[in-house]
């Protein structure tokens, strides 16, 4: 006679759960601690790199919203010169076209995902707006040597970095 | 808590003569017992809600309750003062008495049970010499809050949670008391202090068969998984609690955990020599002794409620009766004959005999009780 089905399930059961309760918890305190994302993540918007950009104004035909405005002007060395570059991201779908298409590269997606804000008039963004600055980081989305910058998203199966 | 070994109770009733290591005799010790059995109970109620919720969710991989205070301490104090400002809401077809009444109903027997409860020697607000009779006769008095809940609620929910209640409660009663009997066999005395004393050896190794009955049988007598049938939510909304709300609720919380800690104690005291301990000679180690196996027993339910899915209601009533009730049988059985045919052998004989009879018999009892498919085999 095989012995089984004695009740050694229940047993098994409780190891498991013990097993479960020694380990160190998946839990990250949020405000406190922060996982690393993706790196190629497209953020909650644009991040602009002003002495690059050549003013083509690619990035406004590109957008399939119309989320961008983008007016130019030649100054006296008839050279185009950036007067307006609006970006409302309370219309943008981060689809990415306008980075894409940038044939400098000075247009980024965000690494940043705190933009909440109390009112859609405040996601009316002006070009000092999208510079890039200690928070808003040019994120890895087409854009490899970036990527190559960023500290390596945070896998919870890799439950060594669970800590840190 | 004092250290004295009093007896106070049948002195005072007999004789009229107060107690003399008391300042004012019997009526202090009383007085002074039933404000710290009350700040206990409720002091010791946060204390498992937090415990159980910081406990369980470690079982799950989470961190639980840490933001209110240190470690989350005050998380509970946090729930009561929330719980306490909700309005009180009445449905307006309940029997408006019995609903204010069962909350008062359920608690207060469950609170009466610390009574009898030594938390070192002789320290109990009443060393009754029928403790245990007493815990036994009084335990299940709460049930009728609950059915009064679930009656006067006038909610079909509330009322078949109710039935549940009794149903279960009254069946896993009987191997209940027939595991206590083996104890009181080895023990000699009924007095709660007396089966204490008389632990040379923990009653968990002299009684392994006895203590998985009462354990199990008291898992369901407080409706905790996985018996907690009362309040399946999937299936019953809330149980016999669904029309509370506010201050009554929190009667209704407050007895759940109040009887999760009566059974930590009485397991304490019966199976797991109570207060006894090394050193416990020293003024206050008895008591820490004491709480420190409470809650090692109170961790224990927790995991096994981490543990284990809620059975159905036919399985639940099956075991108690198919294979529970015949197993305390031979449990008293087997203890009853080593009590009156070798009193003079050794303890720690038994102890290995015990272990091995019950290894064997939940063997051969899992042959006999199946939970198969979706009907019972007995």
């Amino acid at each position: 006679m095989k012995l089984k089905n004695y009740g050694e399930g229940i047993a098994k059961g409780m190891a498991v759960t013990m097993k479960n309760a020694i380990r160190t918890p998946i839990t990250t305190q949020y405000p406190e601690k922060k996982l690393h994302i993706s790196r190629r993540t497209r953020g909650n918007q644009l991040v602009w790199d002003k002495d690059k950009c050549i003013a083509c104004s690619m990035c406004a035909r590109a957008c399939p919203v119309q989320c961008i405005t983008m007016a130019t002007s030649r100054d006296e060395n008839k050279k185009l010169k950036v007067d307006k570059m609006d970006y409302d991201a309370g219309v943008c779908i981060f689809c990415g076209l306008c980075v894409e298409a940038c044939p400098q590269k000075c247009l980024y997606m965000d690494t940043d995902y705190e933009k909440a804000v109390y009112s859609r008039k405040k996601l009316n963004f002006t070009k000092e707006d999208i510079l890039m600055t200690e928070k808003s980081k040019p994120s890895g989305y087409y854009s490899p040597e970036n990527e190559a910058k960023l500290p390596k998203q945070t896998l919870l199966v890799d439950g060594k970095l669970w800590d840190k | 808590m004092p250290t004295v070994t009093h007896n106070i109770l049948p002195t005072v009733l007999n004789t009229g003569i107060l107690a003399p290591d008391w300042p004012a005799g019997f009526w202090s010790h009383m007085i002074i017992f039933v404000v710290i059995l009350f700040l206990f109970v409720i002091f010791m109620a946060m204390g498992f809600i937090y415990f159980e919720r910081r406990v369980i969710s470690r079982f799950q991989i989470r961190i639980g309750p840490n933001r209110v205070g240190p470690f989350g301490l005050f998380q509970p104090v946090a729930d009561v003062i929330k719980i306490l400002i909700k309005e009180d809401i009445v449905p307006l077809n309940a029997d408006k008495l019995i609903h204010l009444l069962a909350p008062v109903a359920a608690i207060v027997p469950a609170i009466m049970v610390f009574a009898v409860i030594p938390f070192q020697n002789g320290a109990a607000l009443a060393n009754l010499n029928i403790g245990i009779l007493y815990i036994v006769a009084i335990s299940s008095v709460s049930v009728v809050g609950m059915v009064m809940a679930g009656w006067g609620s006038n909610n079909k929910y509330a009322l078949v949670s109710a039935m549940r209640v009794i149903a279960q409660v009254v069946s896993y009663e009987i191997p209940l008391a027939l595991a206590i009997i083996g104890v009181i066999l080895f023990a000699g005395t009924l007095s709660m202090n007396g089966i204490v004393l008389a632990q040379k050896i923990p009653y968990i190794l002299l009684q392994p068969l006895g203590f998985l009955i009462y354990f199990l049988g008291s898992m369901a007598e407080i409706n905790r998984t996985p018996f907690d049938l009362l309040e399946a939510e999937g299936e019953i909304v809330a149980g016999y609690n669904i029309e509370y709300s506010g201050f009554k609720f929190a009667l209704f919380y407050l007895t759940e955990y109040t009887e999760a800690i009566a059974v930590s104690t009485i397991i304490t005291t019966l199976y797991l020599s109570g207060w006894r301990g090394p050193f416990d000679s020293l003024p206050v180690l008895p008591v820490i002794w004491f709480l420190i196996k409470v809650f090692a027993v109170f961790a224990l339910i927790i995991w096994v409620r981490a543990t284990l899915p809620r059975l159905r209601i036919d399985q639940v009533m099956g075991f108690a009766w198919k294979c529970l009730l015949p197993l305390a049988l031979i449990n008293l059985l087997i203890t009853g004959a080593q009590v009156v045919f070798w009193p003079n052998v050794s303890q720690w004989v038994f102890v290995g005999v015990n272990i091995v009879l019950a290894g064997l018999l939940i063997i051969l009892f899992s042959r006999f009780f199946r939970t198969t498919g979706d009907k019972i085999e007995a």
